[in-house]
């Protein structure tokens, strides 16, 4: 009897809540940390960056209108997923990042955990960063974060899962929508989250999960005009102020150097607005 | 006793009342403020500062070179480093209520200047700027030892030094708005107010002398353009800006791949939306207060008005009866509602905008008010049949100059509102709180005043979103744009 073939499998990109191998057919090889072939993962063209955003901005308006108790529901549901997947998950991560078992497990149990951090934020966000202001006149005034829409994150390059983690259940909880370039090198435990975000009852197109060449598409996000917030985590310095250049051509707010263990909340302000209301008080 | 046709409001005429510019004790001749010292640029390079009511020169002002404004930044960096750091909050929280008083003790000196200078009527910067200008280090003072409350962790630590560049439509009111949240947060200063309105900073700084800040805390760099390139080319710590949209992409530009933080303060395209069940004499005046307070230069202006298709003739019909008593006219005048544009330039463009306007098809009704032979007037204009694809529905005309739009529903109301890449502010008017908060809710900008307009609070955090800009201003939210946090 002949040995059982295995059956291999390509990642896929995430979009609006499907998993499109690239409109551009593309793929690219990726390698663990000691250069072995893993898989074949698809390569986003700039069309792929343009589709996603506009199935992020198409969902935002959904993801924000859920009460803020759903939206956490949901990200904790995302959370239950990975636990479920942890093996597979903490598998891919130490085949990555080229650490121990022990310690890609560790990894994926703080990922897991942040996320479920994030999800209890969501309904407390608005009395946290918010709240009622105390003028000196006959009005009632109050404040209340609101997202900053759609958040476009350049993934950690080196963090394959934690630092993913963090940069998008951050923004989400917010009540952001996220197009997401996962690390050129290490994309398969985010695109592994993005398939489990799927089956979480999150709104397609919240969050989109792009992998590919990021020299080639992080510039098409950082410009594109409809992205209202952008996150520099991967690019180093001399890229992320090339990035940052042209995400000013339309003044989105731009993040650098959070980090993904801080138990700050620099991450969940970052793309938030203040919106502040008036209403005047009369018998 | 003359006689007068009593049916007419036009023939109810006021005596002038106008306040004395010898008030202002202007000098003929204003330094640098620079460690703590009026000094002359270094190159000794001046510039003239008009009134704009009368195109008269008011004053000679040093203008700021590359030399002057990296001495400034030193001597910021200095205080930093000696003094200002090693200063306790309830100490920097003194000095703020200090200034605050001295605010308030010379604030008729300090409204006479700034009408003045900016050509704001007498009645707004004596009853707004300055008073505003004085709440707001009051407040400030009040957090300087309390930060550790503020909710930006437990240990919030200052940026160190600021430049900060400030427009001319509210010239003192914007310093404060700078400087207080800056030095409450233990930051120090480097000040550059505008070209056509230097006077009532380099007051305040006369101010800041006689509370005895320390030398280097805050300095005030005049001058054009060339010295707010300058101070955002040069080794601060924190850049914040207020002014147009497309100099705040200059700027964030200029900052991307550096680590210096950013706060921005752009333009607006503000929608003042009218529901059919609200009052309409009350809604009438907010009109008014949305787009002719300041002569229109505010940012946050109601410069779109939105009306329910219902109520639009019976609005547009008391508007017009309600523009055509604006007194237009001399600034220090106690009777004057609009005051003069402030400069030369901006008068250009109001006009430009508003020949587009026409041109664009628009019908233009304009206040047949009388306006003085000298100076910049501009009179109170309104544009019926706009379109939102027309220049004066979409660009940010920073003069008395209204666009009327009308919508059928809610859910339209907040689609035209939100047809711009501005953020900055919005009206409501209804007397249905359930549909005046889902109208909120859904509008893209960072303030929305309901069944009220242009209303500012030193408590109330003020800032935009989208190409609004980013940051607030105001409240406990404004220290944010100074910590590092």
């Amino acid at each position: 009897m002949s040995e059982r073939l295995d059956v291999r499998k390509t990642y896929k990109l995430l979009v609006g809540g499907a998993f499109p191998r690239s409109e551009s057919g593309r793929s690219y090889e990726v390698l663990d940390a000691k250069g072995r072939f893993l898989a074949n993962v698809a390569q986003a063209s700039r069309k792929d960056v343009r589709d996603a955003v506009v199935a992020a901005r198409s969902a935002q308006r959904a993801w924000w209108s859920l009460t803020p108790y759903n939206r956490g529901q949901v990200l904790y549901r995302l959370a239950e997923m990975a636990e479920a997947r942890g093996r597979e998950l903490a598998e891919q991560v130490g085949r990555a990042e080229g650490i121990r078992a022990t310690e890609a497990r560790a990894t994926v149990a703080r990922s897991i955990d942040r996320l479920v951090w994030y999800a209890g934020w969501c309904d407390k966000v608005a009395q946290v960063l918010g709240g009622q202001n105390p003028v000196a006149g006959p009005y009632f005034n109050f404040s209340v974060p609101v997202p900053s829409g759609v958040v476009g994150v350049l993934a950690d390059q080196a963090s394959s899962l934690e630092a993913f983690v963090d940069a998008v259940a951050a923004p989400l909880a917010a009540g952001n929508t996220v197009v997401a370039l996962a690390s050129e090198t290490r994309p398969i435990p985010a695109a592994l989250l993005g398939e489990m975000s799927a089956t979480s009852d999150l709104v397609p197109g919240a969050l989109n999960v792009l992998t590919g060449r990021t020299g080639e598409v992080a510039p098409v996000l950082a410009s594109h005009e409809d992205v209202d917030g952008l996150d520099l985590a991967g690019a180093d310095d001399v890229f992320a102020g090339e990035l940052a250049a042209l995400a000013a051509e339309t003044v989105t707010r731009v993040l650098r150097g959070a980090d993904p263990q801080d138990r700050g909340l620099k991450r969940l302000r970052a793309f938030v607005e203040t919106s502040t209301v008036w209403h005047t008080i009369g018998p | 006793m003359e006689e007068r046709p009593a049916s007419t409001l036009s023939a109810l005429e006021y005596d002038p009342a106008p306040e004395s510019a010898g008030l202002a004790r202007l000098r003929e001749g204003y330094g640098l403020f620079i460690g703590g010292a009026f000094v002359e640029a270094a190159d000794g390079a001046t510039f003239e500062t008009i009134n704009p009511a009368t195109e008269e020169p008011l004053a000679r002002v040093a203008q700021a070179g590359e030399a002057d404004v990296a001495a400034a930044v030193a001597a910021a960096r200095r205080a930093y480093d000696k003094v200002w750091r090693k200063t306790t909050g309830a100490q920097r929280s003194k000095y703020l209520f200090r200034i605050a008083r001295l605010i308030q003790e010379r604030s008729r000196e300090l409204a006479v200047l700034e009408s003045l200078d900016n050509g704001k009527p007498i009645r707004e910067s004596r009853d707004i700027d300055v008073p505003l200008a004085a709440a707001h280090f009051f407040y400030y003072a009040g957090w300087a030892d309390k930060l550790e409350h503020a909710g930006f962790g437990p240990d919030p630590r200052p940026l160190g030094v600021a430049g900060q560049i400030i427009p001319w439509n509210f010239p003192l009111l914007m310093a404060a708005w700078k400087l207080a949240p800056a030095l409450a947060a233990g930051n120090t200063c480097v000040l550059k107010p505008a070209e056509t309105t230097p006077l009532s900073a380099l007051v305040l700084a006369e101010i800041l002398q006689q509370a005895e800040l320390p030398d280097g805390v805050v300095n005030v760099v005049t001058g054009d353009g060339s010295t707010g390139a300058a101070l955002v080319a040069s080794p601060v710590d924190k850049v914040a800006f207020t002014g147009s949209t497309e100099v705040g992409k200059v700027i964030q530009r200029r900052l991307a791949g550096r680590p210096t933080r950013l706060t921005l303060e752009l333009g607006g395209k503000g929608a003042n939306i009218v529901f059919d069940d609200a009052p309409l004499d009350e809604v009438v005046e907010g009109i008014v207060d949305g787009i002719f307070f300041n002569q229109g230069h505010v940012c946050c202006a109601g410069s779109r008005l939105l009306v329910q298709e219902s109520v639009a003739e019976d609005v547009l019909h008391r508007l017009r009866r309600r523009v055509d008593q604006l007194r237009v006219g001399d600034p220090l005048d106690k009777n004057t509602d609009v005051g003069a544009i402030n400069s030369a330039a901006q008068l250009e463009k109001i006009r430009e905008l508003t020949a587009w306007g026409e041109r664009e098809g628009a019908t233009r009704y304009t206040s047949p008010c009388a306006l003085p032979e000298r100076g910049y007037w501009f009179a109170p204009t309104v544009f019926t049949d706009v379109a939102q694809t027309h220049r004066i529905a979409r660009e940010e005309v920073f003069g008395p100059v209204l666009s009327v739009l009308t919508f059928r529903t809610p859910e339209e109301a907040v689609a035209k509102a939100n047809n711009t890449t501005y953020g900055l502010a919005c009206g409501v008017w209804s007397e249905k709180g359930s549909r005046t908060l889902w109208v909120a809710e859904r509008l893209r900008a960072g303030v929305v005043w309901a069944n009220t307009y242009n209303r500012f609070d030193p408590a109330s955090p003020f800032g935009g979103v989208r190409e609004s800009g980013f940051g607030r201003e105001g409240g406990r939210h404004g220290l944010e744009a100074y910590l590092d946090v």
